[in-house]
């Protein structure tokens, strides 16, 4: 692909040579060079749509027929999309995923906005321990859900053990339709709280000091620095991190599938593990392709509510007028 | 399967194809289908393959050396890795390159590749070889079916479920006699639990375990005939009489506190059910026969010393066969059409019901569904669960295939996670019936 696209845009060797020339010149104002302009966007489009839209087209295609994997997909019209809004179990697996989605995002926002402040101070320990802090984040999904799996094995686990003092005597927990999606909203937020930690860490630290020594001149307390200085300079990241917190846990499975596996009952059979299941267990890919696509559309609308209406989309710093 | 007029599936594939999140889908590619078999070439390299397992693998190896020694085209076997292997092999049957021959469990594993018209029928490979198709146990080789046509090859041993105890609880409960009938079993459950033992041990995380206590139950009410409708596609029969008392049956057990109360916590393959049931925390344990080996090798202590089995207990006033089984009848070994040695595949099928084969299933421990092998079983190390075993599926009337192999591969699915909500209580079971009678 690289190659077809190299001899497809006109440009000469020095290309980037004079590229970088001419925006010199540009900054120092005007250049009436005749750019390929549209042709430069050329290799990431044709990147996204081989990998984005062709995908998404191909999954709605995909939709409209009933596909066992084998042979033709046969076209069936809409009955899959009737299916959909007929079926008790796409209800109840988007009620679960909604509810997966706001725990979690509940859940790790604080935490991680806490901890990403706090690592972000100049303190020597703070840096060691956000190091440590920081370890999931190395860790392959499956191998964090499968120790957790072993670590909330009642009998040979420690939820046997540790179970009792929180309520739980027979350590019965994964296996409680009632708890379950609770294991996962916690698992999720050991897993991921270190990264969204990271952002805020960084936000952090570019908030400008000098904001902090107007406060505190101002007879501020660390509370009120947090609320009114680094509270409003974070909105950007707080919309970042929600953004991806909420897309990442539309999307969240290999957790499910090696803890719970959807159990017990369909206690935390989310949509994309009714999509799994739905394409490799019961080999339906055409209806399997239906939940795919809601996903898509639910993602896609998610993203742009969150922009849209938290103002990110006008990309206003934080520090104008500093 | 093949319609009139299907979508352009060139096109459409070549769409897909390009997916990332579909590339499964996508690498389905174009292809599969057709009908016909590819004309032999003698030469050609036989791929088989199987599912990951130490020991299967040494024995399979065995049989291929033999089979390599006069073969002109080599076999080789592709090992791959449980839960992986039913995608993988979906996804390969979808596409031009597929194995040439390949481990099964019958039933629905292989039912859409049938009515797709991608495998080869053994039938007049068994017809024209009586002394070859007769080494087989006819109600195994006959589970391998599908409609009137044979497509597999038995390839290793029976897989009964059998109800294991552990004779040191039992002598500390001080049962002097093993219960013959599910009243009698129930009795036992009260005495297990005055001395603080869970009665029965299962490995609720996973709801294959489960399956097989309903698959008894009804077996032994109202007779194979019960679920044998329903595979056939009556979605109703879950409303059956004896269908509803199986299922009562488990509720029953439940509210008994017949397992432990975080059952739905304990997992198989972690060893979970299998150990708290070695250590004597748990009485009795309703397992494949493969949990005999995995004692074998995880608790030989135990597995030498207070390991025990039965049958399942019979059902008072019921219409089931007391003998009748169920469980795995065994592994099949199938052919595809798109092989380019279909002869040579066949070739190697014949060393399953070779002596050196069987004896090295027999020394391994395994049963296999091989006619005339009671002098053998009786003279190897596990002499008696072997012997057992063996006799219980030749006098058995029926072997029923496991629900979640035989029914349609849309229903295993639901079944299986509503099943585990009647465990939980949160299904009784006219809202089982309900739930299974409402899918599409």
């Amino acid at each position: 692909m690289n190659a077809g696209t190299a001899t497809m845009v006109p440009v000469p060797p020095s290309a980037e040579q004079q590229s970088r020339r001419r925006s010199g010149r540009a900054g120092a104002g005007g250049d009436r060079a005749p750019r390929p302009g549209a042709l430069y966007v050329l290799p990431a489009l044709l990147f996204f749509l081989a990998f984005a839209i062709v995908p998404v087209v191909g999954v709605l295609v995909l939709s409209f027929t009933s596909w066992q994997g084998l042979g033709d997909p046969r076209y069936i019209g809409l009955e899959n999309w009737q299916r959909l809004i007929d079926d008790p179990a796409v209800l109840s697996a988007t009620g679960t995923t909604v509810l997966l989605t706001v725990l979690s995002w509940a859940t790790q926002t604080p935490v991680a906005m806490a901890l990403g402040v706090w690592a972000a101070g100049p303190q020597r320990n703070r840096a060691v321990l956000s190091a440590v802090f920081f370890l999931p984040l190395l860790l392959s999904g499956s191998a964090v859900a499968v120790a957790w799996k072993s670590i909330l094995d009642p009998n040979f686990g420690l939820a046997g053990t540790l179970g009792p003092f929180i309520g739980y005597p027979d350590g019965n927990i994964i296996g409680n339709p009632d708890t379950a999606l609770n294991v996962i909203v916690f698992v999720a937020a050991w897993q991921f709280v270190p990264f969204h930690a990271l952002i805020y860490q960084a936000a952090a630290r570019n908030v400008p000091q000098s904001l902090y020594d107007a406060a505190i001149v101002d007879g501020a307390n660390r509370w009120h620095a947090f609320r009114h200085i680094t509270l409003p300079q974070l909105r950007n990241t707080v919309v970042t991190s929600s953004t991806l917190m909420i897309v990442g846990s539309l999307t969240y499975f290999e957790t499910v599938l090696l803890m719970t596996d959807g159990g017990p009952g369909d206690a935390t059979v989310v949509l994309p593990f009714l999509m799994y299941a739905t394409a490799f267990r019961q080999y339906e890919l055409g209806f399997a392709a239906t939940v795919a696509a809601v996903l898509v559309v639910l993602g896609t609308l998610l993203s742009l509510l969150i922009v849209r209406f938290s103002g990110f989309a006008r990309m206003r710093s934080t520090q104008e007028g500093l | 399967m093949t319609l009139p007029t299907p979508m352009s599936r060139r096109s459409m594939l070549g769409l897909v194809g390009l997916s990332a999140g579909a590339t499964a889908l996508g690498a389905s590619g174009c292809g599969g289908g057709g009908s016909g078999e590819t004309p032999s070439k003698a030469n050609a390299e036989i791929d088989i393959w199987c599912l990951q397992d130490e020991v299967q693998n040494k024995v399979q190896t065995g049989a291929l050396t033999r089979y390599n020694a006069t073969a002109t085209g080599k076999a080789k076997i592709t090992p791959f890795e449980g839960e992986a292997y039913g995608q993988k092999l979906q996804v390969a049957m979808g596409s031009p390159n597929q194995p040439d021959v390949f481990f099964n469990w019958g039933g629905a594993s292989i039912r859409r590749f049938v009515e797709n018209d991608l495998l080869v029928d053994l039938t007049p490979m068994l017809d024209s070889d009586p002394a070859f198709r007769d080494r087989f146990l006819k109600p195994v080789l006959d589970a391998g079916k599908i409609g009137d046509k044979f497509y597999g090859i038995p390839n290793r041993g029976m897989q009964p479920v059998v109800l294991y105890h552990n004779q040191a609880v039992f002598d500390r409960a001080g049962v002097k006699q093993l219960p013959q009938t599910w009243q009698e079993t129930l009795t036992l459950v009260d005495k297990f639990k005055a001395i603080g033992v869970t009665p029965f041990a299962v490995a609720g995380g996973q709801t294959w375990t489960l399956l097989m206590w309903l698959e008894y139950f009804a077996e032994r009410i109202g007779g194979p005939q019960v679920f044998g409708a329903i595979a056939a596609g009556d979605k109703e029969g879950w409303r059956h009489p004896a269908m509803q008392q199986a299922l009562t049956a488990i509720t029953d057990l439940v509210k008994r506190d017949g397992f432990a109360s975080n059952f739905a916590s304990v997992g198989y393959e972690t060893g979970g059910a299998g150990t708290l049931f070695a250590q004597g925390k748990a009485a009795m344990h309703l397992m494949g026969t493969w949990e005999y080996t995995n004692q074998l090798n995880e608790q030989p202590a135990f597995a030498g010393k207070d390991l025990r089995w039965n049958t399942f207990p019979a059902w008072e006033g019921g219409a089931g066969d007391p003998k009748a089984v169920v469980g795995n009848p065994t592994n099949y070994f199938s052919i595809t059409k798109r092989s380019d040695n279909v002869d040579g595949a066949k070739a190697f099928l014949k060393q399953m019901a070779d002596d050196a084969y069987v004896t090295d299933w027999v020394t391994n421990g395994d049963v296999p569904a091989i006619a005339g092998i009671e002098a053998a079983l009786g003279k190897s190390k596990n002499a008696a669960f072997g012997t057992f075993a063996y006799n219980m599926v030749r006098e058995a009337p029926t072997f029923q295939l496991s629900w979640d192999q035989a029914i349609d591969s849309r229903y295993s699915e639901p079944m299986l996670t509503n099943l585990q909500k009647v465990f939980l209580g949160r299904l009784d079971p006219k809202g089982y019936a309900d739930a299974m009678a409402a899918i599409k």
